[in-house]
């Protein structure tokens, strides 16, 4: 199950990647960065960041670099 | 209380600036040019008799009941079709008048039954007002020669009289006691615009008659209901005034169907609702409304209704009925279990866009206070989130930017993925008649929706792109702005970021993205794209209305940045006749969204993250709130496949029929340990729950709902509520069984609240809504009355902000497995998952859900019209039965989800918009072959209906 979980994270993160790599104006990658901090839970943060330091299998560069900029989550509770 | 009347005035208000001042009566009347002597009379305080005027339609001038006389001028004109005129005196009443006036009545009731005392209009009939009025005393002529009253003439059989026509399930029309003044006829074609009633034959032969002298029901009726209120006589009436008599008492309250958020007067005869009649002075509505608002409200004396709490330990026992107390401890005794055992956020809750402000607000604050998590979301999450993301994004706030009335001042009207006339009638009504008047249309959806011809209105052009292509569509269309140099560079420089605008500018240019170059990708002809770009842009004021079709794509938030990229770059913002207008689903979508019911919002778009904010309402509250946003629904549902998320309070919703991929749905459900549904009936999702507690609707409670043009207006209590105890209360009681000591009285106490912790809410109360009607948010101190129209000096963000809008195609392609697109959508009679039209006689408009095929596609595949069709895609299949049409384009097939045997959301998938997860519901790749029968899923799903709802028989002793 838990497989499956990041799997469509890493197609959620791909997606919103392929919105903030075609901006022109600013730090698009920290717009992806910032979106991500803004509207994802932190249960998901971590995972996904888990997932880039396992190597990030499936997903962009772009989306890579983005996520690489997200401070550690805690997710006690 | 007392039964509300409004004055009729006789003939529509006349918009001129200019000032007339006449005598009448020998008093001094100043009015707007171009307005009646009939209605300036009435302003003045007298009242001509009338039959044939009433002020919601144009004057016509056939009773000459109006009649007066002009001092200086010949004769005697009818007032209703005489404008006034500088100086003039005018008297309402001399001999003259009044002999033939009598005349004129005398005439009419010879023609008229007498039968007052047993007419369902008795107290309410204007011809027998104007008898009254008139000083009517005798009737000279019999009714021995040619009449419309009998059916026999001395034993003859009489070719005059019709029988009554019973067919339309709300309202009956006996032709008898017609009198054919045409206002029927006017309504139909002024008001509701769809031109269903003629009057056939002439003279004395002439009657009214739905269409080629149909049946109402078999004709082109949308039993909207406008004749009926139009009509003086008792010839066309509600089938419930025939049946319980005239109301003593009204409230006005608001529709709790869709968006647009007509307000009613609910008439009543004590707790019992007579009818509903469209409130003149409503400004959403005007005195208007649909079948849905107006006839639509049997649902809440359904006998399917449930009216006891109920509990089961597990989803495979029947229900027990409980008593309240035993019902929301056991609730709540679960709920702390699985937060003891699986963590603080492994429950959450989903707010109801149908629920009132001040209730949403409460399951908010509920799980923000009470469950100490942010795991609440909302059903307009399923679609109108891209809308709020992407506004936000272009301009700083998340709203439409006018007001309904604004559609009077555009020149063009762009309609892109939204329907109006099924979704948003009153508003389509509104909408048609400036298009009558001569605004453009131009429309974008993959259907050739009734807009794009329907009597008197034709789109000017129809752009039938594939589904899911919006984003190229919308960018096509900015490079044609940009490369033919129509963008108002003024506006642009003045409004809106430079940087921003030259990147946007260069992106669009590119010849990718001209529409020669994306012909083949939208499937519309480039030149088209190129005439209605030039249009939107050159024709004047030009208002940008969007739907759902913009917003559940995986390039949702795109689509809504995309126009307002559009906007920007005309102008086209910031005054009347413009904006960027979505049209919302469900009445309350805007409230719910206002309300803090995102996961990362606090109430009035304040994110979860800000200090501040957090502060203000922790301080309120005397609780710490979390400063991380929460899980969104679709994320609930993964974490609860996970076995994280165990526990669900949902208020109003049926998840597991509105939300897609039913399979994913279900399963998530069936992991929680706890769900319990609060809503009138034993939903869908229901049969996943192992708490139910009865809500009610909103005739039975106070509160407030918000419509798509940020207008928040009062829901009025007008009859006690059936299952005792209004929603709002429901979730206090739960979260005092949590600890929580909430002591709210009034719902009006929740609103002071609201109001006090969110500025765009600063200025509102229960007060100022009785006192003004409505208000348009924000209303605050810089804003004491409202904003009907937004931005008009400036965005709220400060520089508007262009987006650049690359278009990724849908992972949802057509291929060899599946080489359809299926898009869904709604229709008029049925609203949203139809757990209350279903309930109601409008099913009689709509008794299954159907797929819509282009006849070429159906040939292909051995379709014939009415045939079982199967519909597969990768998440699943369903049945329904085939419609062949041309409606839709070769390659698309659409269907509705109003009906829970179709399962419709069995086919559609998991993917959705980036930005938000809002599914994409609009495309899925599909086969169609020809079956016999409902699927396996479907006959499983129906035994599951059948024993989920069951319910033990328990000793009457509960409470
Ligand atoms: S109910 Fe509405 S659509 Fe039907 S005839 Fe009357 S006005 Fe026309
Ligand atoms: S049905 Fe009513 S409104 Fe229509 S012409 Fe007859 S009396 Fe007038
Ligand atoms: S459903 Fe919509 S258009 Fe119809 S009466 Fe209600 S608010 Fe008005
Ligand atoms: S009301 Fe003026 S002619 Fe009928």
């Amino acid at each position: 199950m838990s497989h499956n979980s990041v799997d469509k994270l890493v197609k959620m993160a791909n997606q919103i990647a392929s919105f903030f790599c075609a901006q022109k104006s600013g730090d698009p990658v920290a717009g992806m960065a910032e979106h991500l901090t803004k509207f994802w839970e932190p249960r998901m943060r971590a995972e996904i960041i888990d997932h880039v330091a396992h190597g990030g299998a499936g997903l962009e560069p772009f989306a890579i670099e983005a996520i690489k900029r997200l401070p550690a989550v805690s997710t006690a509770a | 209380m007392t039964l509300i009347k409004e004055i009729d005035f006789g003939t529509p208000e006349s918009k001129s600036e200019k000032m007339i001042t006449l005598t009448i009566d020998g008093k001094t009347v100043t009015v707007p040019e171009g307005t009646s002597i009939m209605r300036a009379a009435m302003e003045a305080g007298t009242e001509i008799p009338k039959l044939c005027a009433t002020d919601s339609v144009k004057a016509f001038g056939s009773c000459r009941l109006c009649v007066i006389e002009v001092e200086g001028r010949n004769g005697t004109p009818a007032s209703c079709t005489t404008p006034v005129a500088p100086g003039i005196s005018v008297k309402t009443q001399t001999p003259r008048l009044a002999a033939i006036r009598r005349g004129v009545m005398e005439l009419y009731i010879s023609d008229h039954p007498l039968d007052c005392l047993t007419c369902a209009a008795n107290g309410d009939c204007e011809l027998q007002d104007m008898a009254g009025a008139v000083g009517l005393r005798d009737v000279r002529y019999g009714y021995d020669g040619a009449n419309h009253v009998f059916a026999r003439n001395s034993g003859e059989i009489n070719f005059d009289w019709k029988p009554k026509d019973e067919s339309n399930p709300y309202f009956a029309y006996d032709p008898s006691k017609c009198i054919v003044c045409n206002r029927c006829v006017r309504a139909c074609e002024e008001v509701q615009g769809t031109f269903a009633l003629t009057i056939s034959g002439r003279g004395f032969d002439s009657r009214v008659s739905p269409g080629m002298d149909e049946a109402f029901f078999e004709s082109e009726c949308v039993s909207c209901g406008a004749c009926v209120q139009a009509c003086p006589t008792a010839t066309l009436t509600e089938k419930s005034v025939i049946e319980i008599g005239q109301p003593e008492h009204s409230e006005i309250t608001t529709c709790a169907y869709c968006g647009v958020g007509c307000t009613f007067k609910a008439e009543m005869r004590g707790e019992e609702v007579v009818r509903m009649v469209p409130w003149k002075d409503g400004k959403a509505n005007h005195g208007h409304s649909c079948i849905k608002g107006r006839f639509a409200y049997g649902y809440a004396h359904h006998g399917d209704r449930i009216l006891n709490p109920m509990v089961r330990e597990s989803i495979h026992e029947p229900w027990r009925e409980v008593s309240w107390d035993e019902a929301l401890t056991f609730a709540a005794d679960r709920l702390k279990a699985i937060q003891a055992k699986y963590g603080k956020n492994s429950v959450g809750a989903i707010t109801s866009s149908r629920c009132s402000n001040e209730e949403t607000y409460l399951v908010q604050k509920l799980v923000r206070a009470g469950f100490g998590n942010n795991n609440v979301d909302t059903c307009a999450r399923v679609c109108h989130s891209p809308t709020g993301y992407g506004l936000n994004q272009a301009f700083g706030t998340s709203a439409g930017t006018q007001d309904f009335d604004s559609v009077d001042d555009s020149d063009v009207i762009l309609v892109i993925g939204a329907n109006p006339t099924d979704a948003h009638p009153v508003f389509g009504s509104r909408m048609k008649k400036r298009l009558r008047e001569g605004a453009k249309l131009i429309v974008v959806d993959p259907r050739r929706i009734d807009l794009v011809r329907s009597p008197h209105v034709e789109a000017d052009y129809h752009l039938p792109l594939k589904p899911g292509t919006n984003v190229a569509m919308v960018t096509a269309l900015a490079h044609v702005i940009v490369k033919e140099g129509l963008v108002n560079e003024a506006f642009v420089r003045e409004r809106c970021d430079q940087d921003e605008f030259r990147d946007w500018a260069d992106f669009v240019a590119q010849d990718r993205n001209s529409p020669e170059a994306l012909e083949s990708v939208l499937g519309v002809p480039a030149a088209d794209i190129r005439a209605a770009a030039r249009l939107y842009a050159t024709g004047g004021n030009a208002a940008i209305y969007y739907g759902l079709g913009v917003t559940e794509h995986a390039q949702g938030s795109t689509a809504v940045m995309g126009i307002a990229n559009l906007a920007m770059a005309t102008g086209n913002l910031g005054r009347r006749g413009v904006g960027v207008n979505p049209l919302r689903g469900q009445n309350n979508v805007q409230g719910s969204c206002d309300m803090g019911s995102f996961p990362h919002e606090l109430p009035g778009y304040q994110h979860i993250s800000g200090e501040k904010a957090r502060e203000v309402f922790e301080k309120d509250w005397g609780v710490k709130i979390d400063s991380e946003p929460g899980l969104r629904i679709p994320n609930m549902f993964d974490s609860a496949i996970e076995g994280l998320f165990k526990g669900l309070y949902v208020q109003g919703e049926d998840i597991l029929q509105s939300d897609p991929d039913t399979r994913h749905v279900s399963a998530a459900l069936a992991n929680m340990e706890l769900v319990i549904v609060q809503d009138l009936f034993l939903v869908e999702t229901a049969h996943y729950a192992h708490v139910f507690l009865p809500g009610c609707s909103f005739l039975e409670k106070d509160g407030t709902f918000t419509n798509a043009e940020r207008r928040i207006q009062r829901i009025r209590k007008v009859m006690s509520p059936k299952n005792g105890y209004g929603d709002w209360e429901i979730t206090q009681l739960l979260a005092n069984k949590l600890g929580m000591n909430w002591s709210y009285v009034n719902p009006s106490e929740i609103m002071d609240e609201i109001a006090r912790l969110t500025p765009s809410f600063a200025g509102v109360s229960y007060e100022k809504l009785d006192r003004d009607g409505s208000v348009q948010w924000p209303c605050n101190d810089d804003a004491p009355d409202g904003m009907p129209i937004m931005h008009i000096n400036g965005f709220a963000r400060g520089k508007g902000k262009f987006v650049i809008t690359e278009y990724v195609a849908t992972d949802e392609k057509v291929g060899p497995r599946f080489p359809l697109l299926l898009t869904t959508g709604r229709i008029l009679s049925q609203y949203n998952v139809g757990a209350q039209t279903r309930r109601t006689e409008n099913s009689r408009w709509h008794e299954e859900d159907v797929l819509e095929i282009h006849p070429h596609d159906a040939e292909e595949r051995g379709v014939r019209d009415g045939d079982w069709v199967k519909v597969q895609s990768r998440a699943g299949e369903t049945t329904l039965k085939a419609v062949v049409t041309e409606r839709v384009a070769t390659g698309v097939v659409y269907t509705t989800f109003h009906h829970p045997m179709t399962q419709a959301n069995v086919v559609t998938t998991d993917n959705s918009d980036w930005a938000t997860n809002c599914p994409e519901y609009k495309v899925t790749a599909v086969q169609i072959s020809v079956s016999n029968g409902p699927t396996e899923w479907q006959e499983k799903y129906r035994e599951l209906s059948e024993s989920a709802r069951r319910i033990a028989t328990v000793i009457d002793a509960a409470e």
